[in-house]
């Protein structure tokens, strides 16, 4: 048996590497900076490129141009900083420009706690942007998942055209533990879709089955157009009602039609069980421990972990919660995830537990939910 | 060379504007450099001036005001033959004034063209970075209270290396175009022109006037000498070629027993400076070494060398779940900072645990079996008590072995760090 031992932020900068990044560009901000520091290291030798950007706005624009010519990218940050790349993921949302973006979670509002923990971004990742088209938000629950969800947000990210989100925390980026990293099944790595040859190039034409326009980099041999306005799919700007109405239908549908294909999450259903534990990120950890414990005593309850947050896996939310009567959602915030629950199972008894201190969410706080709702 | 005019896409410029001017010297200018669309972006942002790029066949970024020199320099990192002409306007200057300035401290190879005419044309003639105090703008008064800035001025002394002033009417535009163009490095043309549809409506402005005002302006030597230097981008691909690579993570293989295979809670209550979080990694390796899963969850401030400073290690034959420790079964309680933040711990604890208590710090009684090993009487410096307090551990065969913490030692340190961290084992005694 051997193991290496990393923190969260480190695992993240390793999973991008492996997931074919080549541009990061960052501010440093606890308690992301970590990841900066280990892509400084492991970029450059590699002929990648790794900047510290004058601001954050400056940070993800980068990592915008670099991404337009034809570089897997990645930027990382805390809130205060998510705060800033706003213009820029409504940006990377609507031109459909592919980057992974972490935000390793401290505690708000505002610059907030830098050094402790929180999940107070999980709505803000979601709805911070303008025009409020979706986007997607991963989830790692421990040091190993910070590895693996990278290299699912990078595959996502070019897949999708999109920007995909690592809604990491201080408690998993800053906290170091034992990982077999022969021990994963690495997914296959994804890259974006050349068009096909022999057709003019129409920077946001999709195909018939994909809703994802074809991908060519700015700086190759064909003229390529970006453009943050709205536009058509020859990437110039359009005023036609009807289009700009097609197009931004499939910016919607393109994931939450897909969100099946992408709603990772881990599960542990007990037959006899009328309770559902749901919860993500470092609270999940707590949450298995009270399973265990529920099992053990022989009140067993059942447990689902997301990892994907959005689009919301609704489908998978419902099947998971069929059997049960009542779903005890548990969060690292005062109630934020719990809305898209209470709108998915009307018919369901929810009830909620949520802390916004800097402290983890213990077992047995969770137990005591359990027991007294 | 044909033009690279988009005929598609004709200007749509008020009539009079300079930009249209500016628009079909540029396109003279790529000609004269023989320049393939495919070989040019122009990156723009927001006002008239961030349409340039739609009229043009060529690469086209069109991005959020101000911010066109972000794509510009994470685009010619990623295509390094690309030439990257931006446009921006004065209003973009004052929005994006941060980026012009690292853009100027970096020397990477863009060229700016400032297309200067002294408010926002698109939004109602507002007051820009460069608008003239006396002018008479769409926001009021407010112009009256800010003195507008000389971009070149500022753009030289941030360390652009080609700075030029110029009027959109001068004669010799093309060649001001193309030497901006051609210039090796970051360069910026700052172009004064008329905005007929907001700006002349209440300020005179003719070309003459131009001219006029530009001989007034000082003079600034071009290309700047003090600020020659090497292109940012080749600069930093010869450095990067330098860095060594890193190896993958290495591993640290389960190799001996350990003193016994059950969860083990330990908490180590320090201050900043006193590398509290480095004893947690080690006692994190030391388990390693005999086999355990093990999780590290840190706590202290932002300060670097002040404040407390706590780490919370677990050593488990299973998989961990929970990071934080409500009961431990080790403290090392080694500052007063980091017992205060923690003191309700001393509450339950029951006579199985184990204190260290590092000299001068105090805790609340409890029943807790409590060691005092005398740091200071064997000349241990307070930097090295948690490391200490470690080989204490390993020598009462509490927790770790001498043998776990010696590897973990050998795996994380080198030369002489490892030298004197092995001599302060040898060193350490636990009364």
């Amino acid at each position: 048996m051997a193991f290496c031992l990393m923190e969260g932020n480190e695992a993240i900068a390793w999973g991008a590497i492996a997931s074919g990044c080549r541009f990061f560009a960052g501010y440093p901000i606890t308690p992301a900076t970590t990841i900066f520091n280990t892509m400084l290291k492991l970029l450059p030798p590699l002929g990648g490129i790794c900047l510290q950007g004058e601001d954050e706005i400056a940070s993800i624009g980068y990592c915008l141009g670099a991404s337009m010519g034809g570089t897997k990218a990645m930027t990382a940050t805390s809130g205060p900083g998510i705060s800033l790349y706003s213009e820029h993921i409504s940006f990377a949302i609507g031109s459909e420009i592919p980057i992974v973006i972490v935000d390793v979670q401290r505690l708000g509002p505002s610059t907030g706690s830098a050094t402790r923990g929180a999940d107070g971004d999980i709505q803000f990742l979601r709805w911070g942007n303008s025009g409020g088209l979706p986007v997607i938000v991963l989830a790692p629950v421990d040091v190993s998942d910070c590895y693996l969800m990278t290299i699912n947000a990078f595959n996502l990210a070019e897949e999708f055209r999109c920007p995909v989100f690592i809604a990491s925390n201080k408690e998993i980026a800053m906290t170091r533990e034992n990982i077999d990293m022969d021990a994963f099944d690495i997914p296959n790595i994804i890259e974006r879709t050349p068009p096909p040859a022999g057709k003019p190039f129409i920077p946001f034409e999709v195909s018939l089955e994909s809703k994802v326009p074809y991908f060519l980099p700015i700086g190759g041999d064909v003229i390529v157009r970006q453009t943050s306005s709205t536009h058509g799919t020859d990437g110039y700007i359009t005023t036609d009602s009807d289009e700009i109405a097609r197009i931004q239908d499939r910016l919607n549908t393109k994931l939450t039609s897909k969100v099946k294909s992408f709603s990772f999450h881990e599960t542990i259903l007990e037959k006899d069980a009328d309770t559902l534990l749901l919860t993500y990120g470092i609270t999940a950890r707590a949450a298995r421990d009270v399973y265990q414990v529920c099992k053990n005593s022989g009140s067993p309850i059942s447990l689902l972990i997301l990892k994907t947050l959005w689009p919301v896996p609704e489908e998978l939310i419902k099947e998971k919660a069929k059997h049960v009567k009542r779903v005890v959602v548990v969060e690292m915030n005062l109630g934020q995830y719990v809305r898209e629950i209470e709108r998915i199972l009307p018919d369901k008894s929810i009830d909620f537990f949520g802390q916004m201190d800097g402290r983890l969410i213990s077992p047995k706080q969770i137990a005591k939910v359990l027991a007294h709702g | 060379m044909g033009s690279l005019l988009n005929k598609s896409r004709p200007p749509v410029f008020c009539p009079g504007c300079s930009h249209d001017r500016i628009t079909q010297t540029l396109d003279r200018a790529f000609q004269n450099m023989g320049l393939r669309g495919e070989e040019i972006v122009i990156v723009t942002d927001i006002g008239c001036s961030g349409l340039f790029d739609t009229f043009f066949n060529t690469h086209a970024f069109h991005g959020l005001h101000g911010r066109a020199l972000t794509y510009a320099t994470g685009l010619k990192m990623a295509q390094p033959h690309l030439h990257v002409i931006v446009t921006m306007g004065d209003g973009g200057l004052g929005i994006g004034g941060a980026h012009v300035l690292s853009a100027c401290r970096r020397n990477l190879d863009l060229t700016l063209l400032v297309l200067n005419n002294f408010n926002f044309g698109m939004t109602g003639g507002q007051f820009s970075a460069t608008t003239p105090s006396t002018a008479q703008v769409g926001s009021g008064f407010l112009n009256r209270l800010e003195l507008p800035f000389d971009i070149c001025r500022v753009a030289a002394s941030a360390g652009a290396g080609y700075v030029r002033r110029c009027s959109g009417y001068a004669k010799n535009l093309l060649q001001e175009i193309e030497n901006a163009v051609r210039f090796d490095g970051f360069s910026i043309l700052d172009i004064w022109g008329i905005c007929p549809g907001r700006y002349t409506k209440r300020n005179r402005l003719t070309p003459q006037i131009i001219e006029e005002s530009l001989a007034k302006m000082p003079p600034i030597k071009n290309p700047v000498p003090e600020n020659q230097r090497e292109e940012y981008g080749r600069h930093y691909r010869d450095l990067a070629a330098g860095q060594k690579q890193v190896s993958p993570p290495k591993k640290m293989t389960a190799q001996f027993d350990p003193v016994e295979r059950k969860i083990m809670k330990v908490i180590i209550l320090g201050n900043a400076g006193q590398r509290i979080i480095t004893a947690g990694e080690i006692l994190c390796l030391a388990g390693l070494t005999a086999g355990f899963q093990t999780t590290q969850k840190n706590e202290y401030n932002i300060t670097v060398l002040r404040g407390h400073s706590i780490t919370e290690v677990i050593l488990s034959p299973h998989v961990i779940g929970y990071t934080g420790i409500e009961r431990p079964d080790v403290i090392l309680a080694l500052s007063q900072e980091g017992v205060d933040r923690r003191i309700d711990l001393f509450d339950s604890l029951d006579n199985s645990v184990l204190i260290l208590l590092a000299p001068g710090v105090a805790i609340p009684s409890c029943k807790a079996e409590i060691l005092q090993p005398n740091f200071k009487s064997q000349k241990i410096k307070s930097t090295d008590w948690a490391l200490a307090a470690l080989i204490v551990l390993a020598k009462m065969n509490r927790v770790i072995h001498l043998e776990m913490l010696k590897t973990a030692l050998k795996y994380k340190f080198r030369n002489t760090i490892l030298k004197s961290s092995l001599d302060l084992l040898e060193r350490v005694r636990t009364d």
